[in-house]
């Protein structure tokens, strides 16, 4: 009983939170309600039982993520409102259900077969996070390793592309603002 | 009426259906990349609870990388929405015509 009051009101406030996030012409506003979503999200996970996805959740989605976007925001302007068409809207909501139904059945069509064998069930006694420790470093040890090298490949590329001098581009200059630009750097260094 | 699967992958349909109707309707990259947030964090609930119904552990470890790689999307794709901003000076889709597709 518990559970289901939970379930619906996290997920009725969750859509909320969403639907503000896509509808909303204020960009602060979107940032505010996605965030707010979540966090209403990692209830679910616990309410899953998966506390440590919940725990990453919060800290990785609404701290790291969501500091990024505010970080970015300030580049941009964002006081101003977000001037859209407003075209009809009917056909595009027709379509992305559609498609979400799909690929829910995608993941759902093999489930309901009962063809799926439990490969890794929750060990007896241990803990979610401990479950997941034992699995992660000894089945998905190649794709955690590749993940963090992907991690520091993007952390590499978000450092270079937001640093300075990256607002000129080398192909786009003409012959002569190259070579006044050659000329200004020798004139620094002599 | 107790909680069960179909409960939570109803939600994730509705979550990934909001998801996408933002993806086709804005125009603001910058929205444009909340919406893909949403995508993801929809099918992390379906993961997490097919997981959860079915005790493996396999569906907490997608979900898991899943959040690694929207984290390592979210820093390229600002990093380059930084630099498309700065010599643009406007980060709206329709104005991104400069190959003349």
């Amino acid at each position: 009983m518990f559970e289901a009051i939970a379930f619906y009101i996290f997920s009725i406030l969750t859509i909320i939170m969403f639907y503000i996030t896509i509808s909303t012409k204020q960009p602060l506003y979107a940032l505010t309600s996605l965030g707010a979503g979540m966090i209403l999200i990692s209830g679910f996970f616990f309410m899953l039982g998966a506390d440590f996805l919940g725990v990453v959740q919060i800290i990785v989605y609404t701290g790291a993520i969501m500091a990024l976007y505010a970080f970015g925001m300030m580049f941009f302007n964002t006081t101003k409102e977000i001037q859209e068409p407003r075209h009809d809207s009917g056909a595009v909501v027709t379509l992305s259900t559609v498609a979400a139904i799909l690929v829910i059945m995608i993941f759902v069509g093999p489930i309901i077969g009962d063809k799926m064998v439990s490969l890794y069930p929750p060990l007896q006694g241990a803990t979610n996070t401990q479950s997941i420790g034992m699995v992660l470093f000894t089945k998905y040890l190649v794709p955690f390793e590749l993940a963090a090298i992907m991690l520091l490949v993007a952390m590499v590329a978000g450092i270079v592309l937001a640093g300075k001098k990256m607002d000129r581009s080398l192909t786009l200059m003409t012959e002569e603002e190259i070579a006044m630009e050659q000329e200004a750097k020798n004139k620094v260094l002599v | 009426m107790s909680i069960g699967l179909g409960h939570y992958l109803i939600l994730s349909i509705i979550l990934f259906a909001i998801g996408l109707v933002g993806v086709m309707r804005r125009k603001n990259l910058l929205l444009l990349f909340f919406s893909t947030e949403i995508l993801l964090n929809s099918v992390n609930i379906g993961f997490v609870a097919i997981s959860h119904f079915h005790h493996d552990l396999t569906g907490q470890m997608f979900a898991l990388f899943i959040i690694a790689v929207a984290a390592s999307e979210v820093a390229v794709g600002l990093g380059l929405l930084i630099v498309w901003y700065k010599r643009q000076n406007n980060i709206n889709l329709d104005q991104m015509n400069s190959m003349k597709g």
